[in-house]
C-alpha cells in the first residue's frame, strides 16, 4: 500500500512539473484525485485493510492527498502567474496615440474673470445683486446726483427709449435699488450689461460690462475702501500687487477716486502694457455721496458708505492680452476655445 | 487742459521742480496730468549766433560758407540755407549738440546728433536751424521764412542760448480736469492748485484801474432781455486801436498753450481766456447800431451769419446778442461776421459775460458749433470772475499799447453770487476718512486753496469760484487731497458681519452654463440690440407679438435699434460667422436677456427675460440638443419627464424638426433645426440645431431637494413588446400609455428598435420597447406583471397598434 502512494505521487509530481497548461493541470487532477482517480480508489480500497491499520494508511493517503494538491496549487498560481505576464505582453498600447477627447466647451473669458471677481467678494461677504438693463433716468442718473442738464449725462452717451427710460450707462443704478430697499448693512457687488452710443472699434464697444460694488454700515470710512479695493486686487491679480489712489470725481462719489495697480505684467517697471508708466486705471470709486444716500432713504448722519465700478472687459482685455475688443463679440470657435 | 510749466512757475515764485516731479504730484492732489512735453527734449548746444561772412562754395552753386560768431568763437559752417545774409542772427546748433528734427518738419525721436564735418570737401563746425529743426513750426512761428533759417530780430544777444532766446524752454503739460473743477480750466486755478501741493505762495496777477476819463456808457448800453440765460453781462470799450504783433513773453506763452500769435488784440482775448478761463468777444464798436447790445433769444427761424462765414440755423432757445436792428453774434459761441475786428477796427467793443451752462451747451449742439468760448461757458462760469477778466484784459491793452481803453464798465449783474459757508466740522471729514487728522492742518489746506475761515462762527468761506464744494463730504475731499490720499490708512470694514452669497437665478445660471459647457458648448456674447430686419430673416409672421419691441430713440444706426425679443439673430450671426471661416463642428451657448415690452409706447420698463440659447452645427443632430437639454433639466432637479410638442409653430424652425420643450405643464422653451430658408438667410450652409430655454422658468422649477431612495434589491423582471404602428403616432405617445397604465411597478422603459421599410406594410412601422418592472420589497411572479401588461396592450390596442407576430 505505502508503495502504491509513493509511487502515485511520483507520477502525479512528474505529471504537475511537466504540465505546461491549465487543462493538462485539470487532468492530472482528475486522474488522481477525481471520483474515479487513482487516490480515490486506493481510498476506496480501504475496506480491505485491516481495521488496526486503518488510522496510520488513512493518514498517509490524506497527507499523500495534502501533498499533491498543494503542489497542484503552486503549479496552477505558477501557471497563471505566467499566463498574465503573456497577456499584459500583448496588450502594450503606443501611449503617444491621441487622446479620445470629451467635448467640453469654454466658457466666455468675461466670464471666467467675472467668476474670480465674484469668488473675491462672495468670499468677503458680499451678495452679489442685479438690477435691470432697460432702466429709468431717475435711478440711472438723478438718483445718482446727476440732474437733468448735466453735463455728465451726455459725456456718457446715452441710449435712451423714452425721455424717461434708457439703456443704463452704468450698473450703479443698482446701487440705488438695493438702498432703496431700506435693508442695513449692505454689501453687494452688482455686475451686468451697460450700454453707451460709442461706435464698434478696437476699444470701444456700445455694450460692455461693468461690476459694481457697495458697502454701507455705520462706520465704514475711506480708509475700508482703500483696504477692501487693495485685497481685492491683490487676490485679482497676485498679493505682490500695489495699489495707487488718486483723487477723482464722480457725482455720486465724495471723496472720489481713481485707483491704479501696479502693471501686472511688468510689475511696475513699464511695459507696452501699462504704457510704460508701470500704472494700469482699474477702476473708479469713492465714498457714497450724501446726497445719494438721503435721496435713497438712509440718513447720512447714520450710515456712510463706498463705492466702486470697474469695467469687466477692461479686466478681461488686461488679463488675457487680448488686442481688439470685437472679438469678445464675435464668437469665433478659435477664440473662444482658448479660454 | 493745457498749461506751460514755465507760466505756472511764474505765478508760483517759490517752484522749482522737475516736469516729472510736477506732473506726479499734482496728479496725487487731483489735478490728473496726463502727460507732458518738454519742448527742448531733443534740443542740445544750439546758441544765438551772428554771420560775419558769407562766401561762395567752391564746388557747389547751392552751398555758401559762413563764418559765424557763436560768443565763445567764431566757427565755419556751410549751409545751403536760401535766406541767410551777413549780419544775420540765428540760431546755431554747435558740434556734438542735438535738433528735434529736420526742416521738413519731421521729428525724430531723441532728436538728431549734429557733428562737425565735410560738405562738399569744406569743413562746416554745426548748423544753422529752421524753427521745424527747433521743433516747432510756422503757424507758431508766423515771422520764420518757409524754407530757411529762423532769423532772429536784432536785440537778440550773441552767444546767449537760443532755446531759452525762443521760449522753447519750456513744458506743455496737459491735465485730465473733471467737470466740478470748473475753475481748473484756467491757467490761474491750477497755479493755485500747484501753491497747495508744493505749499508754496500763489502770486495771481495784479489787476490795476484802468480807463481814461471817459464814460463808457457814453458809447454804449446794454439791455439784457434774457435773464435766466445771462446771469452776468460786463461790457468795456477800446478806442484808437493799435493793430500790431503782441510782445514775445505773451507769444511765447499762447505758443505753449497751443495758440497761435496773430495780433495784439486777438491775442489779448486768448491770454484772458487761457489765463482766467473767461472767454471774450471783442466787437467793432462801428457795425454795432444804435450804440445799444441786447441780449435776448433767437426769433423763430432766424438765420445769422458767424464769423467763419457760415450761415448757422437758431429757434427761440438759442442765446443771441443783438445791437438796436440786428443779431451780432450767438452768446457764449460765436461771434457774427458783420461785427467782427478786422485790421481797420479803430473802436471795439469788449464782452465778459456769464452764461447759462446748459443753455449754451445744448446751443452749442444744436447750432452744430463747439468751440473754445462754448466749451468753457458749458462747464457753468463763475459770474465773479468776468469782470476780473474784463479789467486784466484792458490792463493788458494799457500795458501793450494797442489802445486806449475808455473809463467806466457797463455791468449788468442783478443777482450777485455769494460765496458759500460750510460748517468746520473735523471730526466728521476725520470720520469720514478713517483718519485723525488734526484740525490745524485742515484750516492750513484750506487757506492754501483760499479758503477763509470764520473764527466766530466756526464756518469756512466757499470763494465764488469753488461751486463745486457743497457739503462736508467735499471738504472732506479737499482735506483728503492735500493730506495725501496715499496717506490714509487702509482698514477692512467693521461691523455686523454679512453672509456672501449668489441669488437663487444666478446660481442656477451658473449651474446651467457648466451645463452647457460640459456638452461641449463654448459661451459667447452678443448684442442685445438689433436690426428690426432680423424678424423677416427669421420669417416671422406680420402680426407676430414677438415684433412689438422696445425702439431707441437715438441708436447707432437701424441695424443696432431695437431691443432683441428673441435671442436667434446673435447666434445665428455668430455661428455663421464661424461657418464662412470653415470652423467645424461648432457648438455655442448664450445666456443673455431679452427685452419684452408690457406695452407700447413705452410707460413702464420692458420684461427682462433671461435665455439660454444653444446653437450648433456639423457634428450631431435634433437628438443630440435633445440630449443637452434634458441633462440640464436633470441636473436642475427637474425630474418630472420632458414632453415635446411637436406643434411648436415656429416659423423660423423645420416645420418636421421642431418641439415646444413642455416641463409640468408649461412650455419652457423650444429646440429644433433652424428652417433652411433661414439658414439661408444667415448664409450658413449647414444644417443648424438650436435649443431656448426660458431661464425664468428653469429657476422656478429648480429643485435642489434630494432625498435617498435605496438601492433596489429585488431583481428586475423584463418584458419587450414589439408593435407595428401606425405612422402617425409618435412613440411618445406610447410612452404615455406606458407612463399611465404601467402600474407602480414598471420602473422603466427603452425604446430598442424602430424600423420602416421593406418588411412593414406601408403606412406603418415597426417600434419595439424594452419594459423593466421592479418591487422594493419583494421578488415579482408573472402574476404581478400581468395586469399592467394587459392595461399597457389594450391600451395600445384601442390606438390601432398591433404586437408584431
Amino acid at each position: 500500500m505505502k508503495e502504491k502512494l509513493q509511487e502515485i505521487t511520483k507520477k502525479a509530481m512528474e505529471q504537475i512539473d511537466a504540465a505546461e497548461e491549465m487543462s493538462s493541470l485539470n487532468d492530472v487532477r482528475v486522474a488522481i484525485l477525481g471520483k474515479k482517480g487513482e487516490l480515490t480508489a486506493v481510498l476506496k480500497s480501504m475496506k480491505d485493510v485491516k481495521p488496526e491499520d486503518r488510522p496510520a494508511v488513512g493518514q498517509l493517503v490524506n497527507e499523500t492527498r495534502a501533498a499533491i494538491e498543494e503542489k497542484l496549487n503552486e503549479a496552477k498560481e505558477k501557471l497563471e502567474q505566467a499566463e498574465l505576464e503573456r497577456r499584459l505582453k500583448t496588450e502594450v498600447i503606443d501611449v503617444t496615440l491621441p487622446a479620445k477627447k470629451a467635448r467640453i466647451g469654454h466658457l466666455h473669458p468675461n466670464t471666467n474673470v467675472l467668476e474670480e471677481v465674484e469668488d473675491i467678494f462672495v468670499g468677503m461677504g458680499y451678495e452679489v445683486v442685479e438690477g435691470p438693463e432697460v432702466e429709468y433716468d431717475y435711478y440711472n442718473f438723478e438718483a445718482l446726483n446727476i440732474p437733468a442738464n448735466h453735463p455728465a449725462k451726455d459725456e456718457q452717451d446715452t441710449f435712451y427709449i423714452n425721455k424717461d427710460i434708457l439703456l443704463r450707462t452704468q450698473t450703479s443704478p443698482v446701487q440705488v435699488r438695493v438702498m432703496e430697499k431700506g435693508k442695513l448693512p449692505i454689501r453687494m457687488i452688482a455686475p451686468g450689461r451697460v450700454f453707451r452710443s460709442d461706435e464698434v472699434d478696437a476699444t470701444h464697444s456700445p455694450s460692455f460690462h461693468q461690476i459694481e460694488g457697495m458697502v454701507i454700515d455705520k462706520n465704514i470710512t475711506f480708509a475700508d475702501l482703500k483696504g477692501t479695493l487693495e485685497e481685492f486686487v491683490k487676490q485679482l491679480f497676485g498679493a505682490d500687487t500695489k495699489v495707487k489712489f488718486r483723487p477723482h470725481h464722480f457725482p455720486f462719489t465724495e471723496p472720489s477716486a481713481e485707483m491704479d495697480v501696479s502693471c501686472f505684467k511688468c510689475g511696475g517697471k513699464g511695459c507696452r502694457f501699462c504704457k510704460g508708466e508701470g500704472w494700469i486705471e482699474i477702476l473708479g470709486c469713492g465714498m457714497v455721496h450724501p446726497k445719494v444716500l438721503r435721496m435713497s432713504g438712509i440718513d447720512p448722519d447714520e450710515y456712510q458708505g463706498f463705492a466702486f465700478g470697474l469695467g469687466l472687459e477692461r479686466i478681461t482685455l488686461l488679463k488675457y492680452e487680448i488686442d481688439d475688443m470685437r472679438l469678445l463679440y464675435e464668437n469665433d470657435d478659435r477664440f473662444l476655445k482658448q479660454f | 487742459m493745457k498749461t506751460s510749466l514755465k507760466w505756472i512757475k511764474d505765478l508760483v515764485p517759490g517752484l522749482e521742480v522737475s516736469p516729472q516731479t510736477f506732473a506726479d504730484a499734482m496728479t496725487l492732489s487731483g489735478s490728473k496730468v496726463e502727460y507732458y512735453d518738454c519742448m527742448d527734449a531733443d534740443l542740445d548746444q544750439i546758441v544765438v549766433g551772428q554771420i560775419k561772412e558769407i562766401a561762395p562754395h567752391p564746388d557747389a552753386d547751392k552751398l555758401v560758407i559762413c563764418q559765424v560768431d557763436v560768443g565763445s568763437e567764431t566757427i565755419q559752417i556751410v549751409t545751403g540755407a536760401p535766406n541767410v545774409f551777413e549780419g544775420a542772427k540765428v540760431p546755431v546748433v554747435l558740434d556734438g549738440g542735438r535738433v528735434a528734427g529736420g526742416h521738413d518738419g519731421s521729428k525724430t525721436e531723441g532728436g538728431i546728433k549734429i557733428k562737425k564735418g565735410k560738405l562738399r570737401g569744406v569743413e562746416s563746425y554745426g548748423m544753422m536751424c529752421s524753427i521745424e529743426e527747433l521743433g516747432s513750426n510756422r503757424d507758431m512761428f508766423p515771422e520764420a521764412p518757409e524754407n530757411g533759417i529762423y532769423i532772429f530780430d536784432e536785440s537778440v544777444t550773441v552767444g546767449d542760448n537760443a532755446v531759452k532766446v525762443l521760449g522753447l524752454d519750456d513744458a506743455v503739460v496737459e491735465y485730465e480736469i473733471t467737470s466740478n473743477r470748473v475753475d481748473c480750466f484756467a491757467v490761474l486755478g491750477l497755479a493755485r492748485e500747484a501753491a497747495a501741493t508744493f505749499q508754496k505762495e500763489f502770486v495771481p496777477p495784479v489787476v490795476t484801474e484802468t480807463g481814461n476819463d471817459e464814460d463808457v456808457n457814453q458809447y454804449i448800453k446794454v439791455r439784457v432781455d434774457a435773464k435766466d440765460l445771462c446771469r452776468r453781462y460786463t461790457a468795456r470799450v477800446v478806442k484808437n486801436i493799435k493793430i500790431a504783433p503782441s510782445p514775445k513773453w505773451m507769444q511765447e506763452r499762447l505758443r505753449a498753450q497751443g495758440i497761435r500769435p496773430i495780433n495784439n488784440i486777438v491775442d489779448i482775448t486768448n491770454y484772458v481766456m487761457e489765463e482766467y478761463g473767461q472767454p471774450m468777444h471783442a466787437y467793432d464798436l462801428d457795425t454795432i447800431e444804435d450804440h445799444q447790445i441786447v441780449v435776448r433769444r433767437a426769433n423763430p427761424g432766424e438765420t445769422f451769419v458767424t464769423l467763419d462765414g457760415q450761415e448757422r440755423r437758431v429757434d427761440e432757445s438759442v442765446l443771441m446778442i443783438c445791437d438796436g436792428k440786428k443779431a451780432v453774434g450767438i452768446a457764449g459761441i460765436m461771434g457774427g461776421e458783420n461785427s467782427m475786428i478786422t485790421d481797420n477796427v479803430t473802436t471795439m467793443l469788449f464782452e465778459a459775460a456769464c452764461f447759462d451752462g446748459t443753455n449754451i451747451r445744448l446751443s452749442s449742439k444744436k447750432v452744430g458749433l463747439r468751440t473754445d468760448a462754448s466749451g468753457k461757458f458749458e462747464k457753468g462760469l463763475d459770474p465773479n470772475n468776468a469782470i476780473e477778466a474784463m479789467n486784466r484784459a484792458c490792463q493788458l491793452v494799457e500795458e501793450l499799447g494797442a489802445g486806449e481803453v475808455v473809463g467806466g464798465v457797463v455791468d449788468i449783474y442783478d443777482e450777485p453770487m455769494e460765496g458759500r459757508r460750510l460748517p468746520f466740522e473735523p471730526d466728521k471729514y476725520n470720520h469720514m476718512l478713517g483718519t485723525s487728522i488734526p484740525a490745524e492742518d485742515m484750516l492750513t489746506y484750506f487757506r492754501r486753496l483760499d479758503l477763509g475761515y470764520d473764527e466766530v462762527s466756526n464756518e469756512v468761506l466757499i470763494p465764488s469760484w469753488r461751486q463745486d464744494l457743497e457739503s462736508y463730504a467735499d471738504l472732506a475731499e479737499e482735506v483728503a487731497r492735500f493730506y495725501g490720499y496715499d496717506k490714509i490708512p487702509t482698514s477692512l470694514p467693521s461691523g455686523e458681519a454679512t453672509t456672501g452669497r449668489l441669488s437663487d437665478k444666478l446660481k442656477i445660471e451658473k449651474i446651467v452654463r457648466n451645463v452647457a459647457q460640459f456638452c461641449g458648448f463654448s459661451q459667447g456674447m452678443t448684442y442685445s440690440f438689433e436690426s428690426p430686419k432680423v424678424f423677416d430673416k427669421l420669417l416671422l409672421d406680420a402680426d407676430d407679438p414677438l415684433r412689438q419691441t422696445v425702439v431707441i430713440s437715438n441708436p447707432l444706426g437701424e441695424d443696432f435699434s431695437i431691443m432683441r425679443t428673441l435671442p436667434l439673430d446673435g447666434m445665428l450671426t455668430s455661428l455663421a460667422t464661424n461657418a464662412n471661416r470653415r470652423n467645424k463642428d461648432v457648438r455655442l451657448f448664450e445666456m443673455g436677456n431679452i427685452y419684452l415690452p408690457k406695452q407700447l409706447p413705452l410707460t413702464e420698463l420692458p420684461e427682462e427675460r433671461m435665455q439660454l440659447t444653444l446653437g450648433m452645427y456639423g457634428d450631431g443632430d435634433f437628438f443630440t440638443m435633445k440630449g443637452v437639454v434634458e441633462e440640464i433639466a436633470s441636473q436642475l432637479g427637474m425630474n418630472d419627464k420632458l414632453h415635446y410638442d411637436p406643434q411648436a409653430g415656429k416659423n423660423f424652425l423645420h416645420p418636421g424638426r421642431q418641439a415646444n420643450i413642455v416641463y409640468a405643464g408649461k412650455v419652457i422653451g423650444y429646440l429644433g433645426e433652424v428652417h433652411p430658408m433661414v439658414c439661408a438667410n444667415y448664409d450658413i450652409k449647414e444644417r443648424v440645431y438650436i435649443a431656448v430655454l426660458d431661464m425664468p422658468y428653469l429657476v422656478e422649477m429648480a429643485s435642489f431637494d434630494k432625498k435617498y431612495e435605496g438601492i433596489a434589491r429585488f431583481p428586475a423582471a423584463t418584458r419587450d413588446i414589439s408593435m407595428v404602428v401606425p405612422r402617425g403616432i409618435l412613440v411618445g405617445d406610447i410612452e404615455a400609455v406606458f407612463d399611465q397604465k404601467g402600474g407602480a411597478y414598471l420602473e422603466s422603459y427603452e425604446l430598442f428598435d424602430l424600423y420602416e421599410g421593406n418588411q412593414i406594410v406601408k403606412g406603418f412601422k415597426s417600434v419595439a420597447y424594452s419594459l423593466t418592472f421592479r418591487a422594493k420589497d419583494k421578488n415579482l411572479e408573472e402574476e404581478d406583471i400581468k395586469g399592467a401588461m394587459n392595461r399597457i396592450l389594450k391600451a395600445l390596442d384601442g390606438m390601432g397598434i398591433e404586437l408584431r407576430k
